[in-house]
């Protein structure tokens, strides 16, 4: 199929971009990394949507140390957290998750605020923001507010941000001293969206258990978190996922069958973090 | 002529050689000719609306919106193209009982499937197009859905066509030898049950077709990427009301075909049809949605089969229940009972077994119509046979690999019948075995299995023997009044600079077929093959062919090529005998120069030879033949198909908690006769492995019950990714066919053919130690999880 025609104006920076998205009243969407919004243009999924292409806006790129926080630019590419040295140090789950992220041509492109801003509950980037309990840095024409990924991430491809707000980066609590990460799923083929994946971050102060493919969103499993906490068994941990996870039959994989791996991929993960 | 193939050291050694492909270099730099980078003035583009409904009555069609959309220029409906093209129902005759409803180009009154073409909207640009097919409204009154296979001859079932009587569109039984009484009275009875997934081919490049009719000329010229162009010649001609000599089909470069480029589809028939009312060239290109709606399915079969050993593991008897659902139509003109009636050919094929008896039952469905793929029907039948061979194995605690020496055919036995009346002018089974075994290292892999098992990791090993059918006769399609050639031709000329053309009636779909025909003229000839340019797949130029499908290039196009550049090179002496005043028969051409034999001494170039006959014929004497173009013709005839034969081998590890398969290794070792160009078989075998793998671990059309497909996308349709495919070792034994002097037989499908069931027999084989058992694919991790009772 061919995209049906759509508007196309370039931001110069992030005032511009900012006032166009107000000015298009909901009816345009933010060009990031393109990877999932033109594929869906040209399946005429998205209608006659004008877009509005961030890419020459230089202050959302970067990578920085602030602080206790690495603040991730919304235009980050998911190959330049896969190769960022602030990122292995500081968020070894990050670095673990981006290469798993589809195939080396998606990710010279997509864009870490692309992917949570469309929040594909099997995406591993969501996960990692909600486990590591990063910040996700929005701004509209009120000016900018920090929201936590566990009230980001709302339902099915929604999130928190209104039609006049875009992502401008992320604030991810570097590790602290004895902190271990540990990203992994389980996917039919390499690069594709995993049966189940978990981001598992295990400070010191307590473990959190996000998991990607096994919901409408990104889960914190926070009753298998809870029980770790007071030194269950992986296997007791595991078990409790069924309250925490809510997966769903759909061509890939049964639901049952998604929980099950998600129980593997605990049991696994915290084999990696506590070796 | 004959040629000592056993010397590798003669004068144009082509033939056994790998040579690089003519056409590597241009498709790699991007300077292919695709139907899509043809752009002709005036040429319209049509876009198709296509039934949301797997079943359901149209009511009315509205396209006043979509015409008055910028840019579109016609819009046809199922019944004013009625009145254009007319409709075909895919029968052939030796195909006993088989029938299907007429199928239009554009569904008329009723719909039967999810993504059946009811509107066709012809614009300036695809893009003009799709907006308008957007805007045409269709009210449907949508209908019982027919989508399960064993119900649907059910009384309680709805018909899909009513005309017909039932939902049973071919059914076939084969019975040989006292089947009951061997089955009861056997040693031990081993009965299983298997699925094989509905799937499809997925080419790189979709269906594509561009019609141009000139009312001037009433020339109907189409580009088509199609495997069979003088099939569509006498295709568009007969149901467009065109004599066939007024239909010419070219077919330039071909992005894999598999077999989906084979069949007549009714949107490229609706758009030949609409280039014929419309006066311009009209393209149109199927996107990948269209592609996995509307692209011949294939596999979706049900098995029930139980096989009859002795206490030595001998095979008594094999007894196959096959079903299989194929849509709503039988597709056109090959039909869509053949997948079923290979099923009964083949099952047991590579073993010397009395008592068998087999059935195919073949029903209509709402689903997308189902045709000839790659290997058809090959890897269901070696699936069921091998994974009957290895159940029984386990029963009798035997070897997998010993059962099957007991029982393969024996490499002296030939010529053969098998129980299924299958006839093998020669096959290796035991020296194709013996070679894997080597290969592969059997009983080192074996020790390693054990030993990693003690360690609780699960890797198995699975063996699959197979036989291939290639190289058909008319006893394929022809008998059964289908005007589909089982002969081939080539024309061969040399021009005045020495050089070569030879026009041949088989087609390149990417596999190769060019540096075969290449390589065999030059041999033939004695010109070296960068001297010999290849032209294919135009049907006004070449002689009269069949095209490629069912593994028939090298062995029918390729001799027909190797006949014809013998005459060419006879010829050719013939001229040179008289230029140089010497026999005949004392000369050869070697290395593009006419050469004395004996000694192979370089009398004369061809260039000289060439500038006599064609600029200064005056010099050669009154009434001396000077034919340097010469056609031959070859059809196979002393068997109805050359069968080929193999064994492969998967090496795998089974994550039992996990249900993931990881593929290690995976070797064949197969037998196509006399081997052309060596990289190109074995690149023929690989990909073939590859596609068998899609069908064994991945590739599945998923249907709801409302006969919806879930899942027609790349994100969703598993193929086979470089990634998680193994190494492959592939290996040869060579058993010529003698009906022809080159000796080849077809290597196509061979790798399509047994990989499934290696695949499935090395899980199997895995799991055996935790009492699980898959026979349903893909197999999925779900499903081997459910084996293993986990989930």
């Amino acid at each position: 199929m061919k995209a049906a025609a759509a508007g196309y104006i370039r931001a110069n920076d992030l005032p511009h971009a900012i006032s166009l998205l107000e000015q298009s009243r909901g009816e345009a969407r933010i060009l990031a990394g393109g990877q999932s919004l033109i594929a869906s243009l040209n399946l005429r999924l998205a209608g006659e949507t004008a877009l509005i292409d961030i890419n020459g806006v230089a202050e959302l790129s970067g990578i920085e140390l602030v602080g206790e926080q690495l603040r991730i630019g919304a235009l980050t590419r998911h190959r330049e957290l896969a190769s960022s040295d602030l990122v292995a140090r500081h968020v070894p789950a990050i670095a673990q998750a981006a290469p798993l992220i589809a195939h080396a041509a998606i990710r010279n492109r997509g864009t870490i605020g692309g992917s949570l801003a469309y929040a594909d509950p099997a995406a591993e980037l969501p996960a990692c923001m909600l486990a590591l309990d990063a910040q996700i840095v929005v701004r509209g024409p009120a000016g900018e507010r920090r929201v936590r990924a566990g009230d980001f991430f709302v339902d099915l491809f929604t999130t928190d941000l209104a039609e006049d707000e875009m992502i401008v980066a992320v604030e991810v609590p570097v590790a602290v001293a004895g902190e271990r990460q540990a990203t992994m799923e389980l996917a039919r083929r390499s690069g594709d969206y995993a049966l189940a994946g978990i981001v598992l971050v295990d400070r010191p102060s307590g473990v959190r258990a996000a998991f990607f493919g096994v919901g409408p969103t990104p889960i914190l499993a926070t009753g298998a978190m809870a029980a770790i906490d007071r030194g269950a068994s992986p296997d007791e941990a595991a078990a409790l996922l069924e309250g925490d996870l809510q997966p769903l039959d759909d061509v890939h994989a049964p639901a049952a069958v998604r929980l099950h791996l998600a129980r593997v991929l605990l049991r696994r993960a915290l084999a990696a973090t506590r070796s | 002529m004959t040629i000592n193939f056993g010397n590798p050291d003669r004068p144009n050694s082509y033939i056994g050689r790998t040579v690089p492909r003519p056409n590597a270099r241009r498709l790699v730099e991007g300077r292919g000719r695709y139907v899509d980078d043809i752009v002709l003035p005036r040429m319209l583009h049509v876009a198709f609306v296509r039934s949301p409904h797997a079943h359901a009555r149209i009511l009315s069609v509205d396209t006043q919106e979509a015409a008055a959309v910028r840019g579109v220029r016609r819009i046809f409906t199922g019944t004013e193209l009625a009145e254009h093209c007319t409709p075909w129902v895919a029968v052939l005759a030796h195909l006993k009982g088989l029938k299907s409803a007429p199928q239009h180009a554009l569904a008329v009154d009723r719909v039967t499937w999810t993504g059946e073409a009811v509107v066709a909207v012809v614009a300036d640009s695809r893009a003009a197009a799709e907006d308008g097919a957007a805007l045409v409204e269709v009210e449907y009154d949508p209908l019982p859905v027919v989508t399960d296979i064993r119900t649907a001859l059910d009384a309680a079932t709805p018909l899909i066509h009513p005309d017909l009587g039932d939902n049973l569109t071919f059914r076939r039984l084969h019975e040989q030898g006292e089947v009951d009484t061997v089955f009861a009275e056997a040693h031990t009875v081993v009965e299983a049950s298997f699925k094989t997934g509905r799937h499809t081919g997925v080419c790189l490049e979709p269906r594509s077709i561009l019609a141009d009719y000139n009312p001037a000329e009433g020339q109907m010229t189409v580009h088509h990427s199609t495997q069979a162009p003088h099939m569509m010649q006498s295709i568009i001609a007969r149901h467009l009301d065109l004599p066939e000599g007024k239909v010419r089909v070219i077919c330039g470069d071909v992005g894999g075909s598999y077999g989906i480029k084979v069949h007549v589809y009714p949107d490229e028939m609706a758009t030949a049809a609409i280039a014929k009312a419309m006066g311009r060239p009209v393209k149109f290109i199927a996107d990948r949605i269209e592609s996995f709606t509307t692209d011949i399915h294939a596999r979706d079969h049900e098995i029930d089969a139980r096989i009859a050993i002795d206490g030595e593991g001998k095979i008594l008897a094999i007894d196959v229940d096959d079903w299989t659902g194929i849509g709503p139509y039988s597709v056109y003109p090959r039909t869509s009972a053949i997948e079923g009636n290979q099923v009964v050919n083949l099952c047991g094929g590579p073993y010397d077994f009395a008592a068998y008896r087999a059935r195919t039952t073949v029903v209509l469905q709402n689903k997308t119509p189902t045709c000839q793929y790659r290997a058809v029907g090959h890897p269901i039948a070696a699936a069921i046979t091998e994974g009957l061979v290895d159940f029984a194995a386990e029963a009798l605690g035997m070897d997998p690999v010993e059962i099957r020496r007991r029982n393969l055919i024996k490499d002296d036995a030939y010529p053969y019948t098998s129980p299924a009346n299958m006839r093998f002018e020669g096959l290796s089974h035991h020296a194709s075995l013996a070679k894997l075994l080597e290969l592969m290292d059997y009983d080192g892999l074996r020790a390693e299995q054990a030993a990693l098992r003690e360690k609780g990791i699960y890797r198995g090993i699975g063996i699959a023997s197979f036989i291939e059918l290639t190289n058909p006769s008319p006893f394929m399609y022809g008998i059964g009044g289908a005007r589909i050639s089982a002969q081939d031709g080539c024309t061969v000329r040399m021009d005045p600079d020495g050089s070569v053309v030879a026009m041949s009636g088989v087609t390149e779909q990417g596999q190769g077929t060019e540096a075969m025909l290449a390589q065999v003229v030059a041999e033939a000839v004695g010109v070296p093959v960068g001297r010999v340019k290849v032209i294919t797949g135009d049907t006004q130029t070449t002689p009269y062919g069949g095209g490629t499908w069912a593994s028939r290039g090298a062995g029918i196009g390729g001799e027909a090529a190797l006949q014809a550049g013998l005459a060419l090179k006879e010829s050719i002496l013939t001229v040179a005998a008289s230029m140089l005043q010497a026999s005949a028969e004392g000369l050869d051409i070697v290395d593009g120069a006419v050469a004395d034999k004996a000694t192979g001494e370089a009398r004369m170039p061809l260039e000289e030879l060439g500038r006599i006959v064609y600029f200064r014929g005056d010099t050669l004497p009154k009434g001396l033949p000077r034919e340097l173009v010469q056609t031959r013709h070859f059809i196979t005839s002393d068997y109805p198909f050359a069968f080929t034969n193999g064994v492969q081998a998967s090496y795998l590890e089974v994550d039992t908690e996990t249900g993931f398969v990881k593929l290690l290794k995976h070797w064949c070792v197969e037998d196509c006769g006399r081997v052309i160009n060596p990289q190109l078989v074995d690149e023929q075998i690989r990909g073939g492995i590859v596609q068998g793998i899609g069908g064994a671990l991945y590739e599945e059309c998923h249907y709801d019950e409302d006969g919806q497909l879930l899942n027609a996308n790349m994100a969703d349709y598993l193929v086979p990714m470089a990634a998680e495919m193994p190494d492959m070792v592939i290996g040869h034994v060579e058993t010529p066919t003698k009906e022809s002097v080159l000796g080849a037989k077809g290597a196509g499908e061979a790798g399509t053919a047994g990989a499934p069931a290696a695949v499935m027999n090395a899980i199997n084989d895995a799991l055996r130690p935790l009492g699980g058992r898959v026979t349903e694919m893909p197999f999925t991790p779900a499903r081997i999880l459910a084996a293993l009772g986990t989930v």
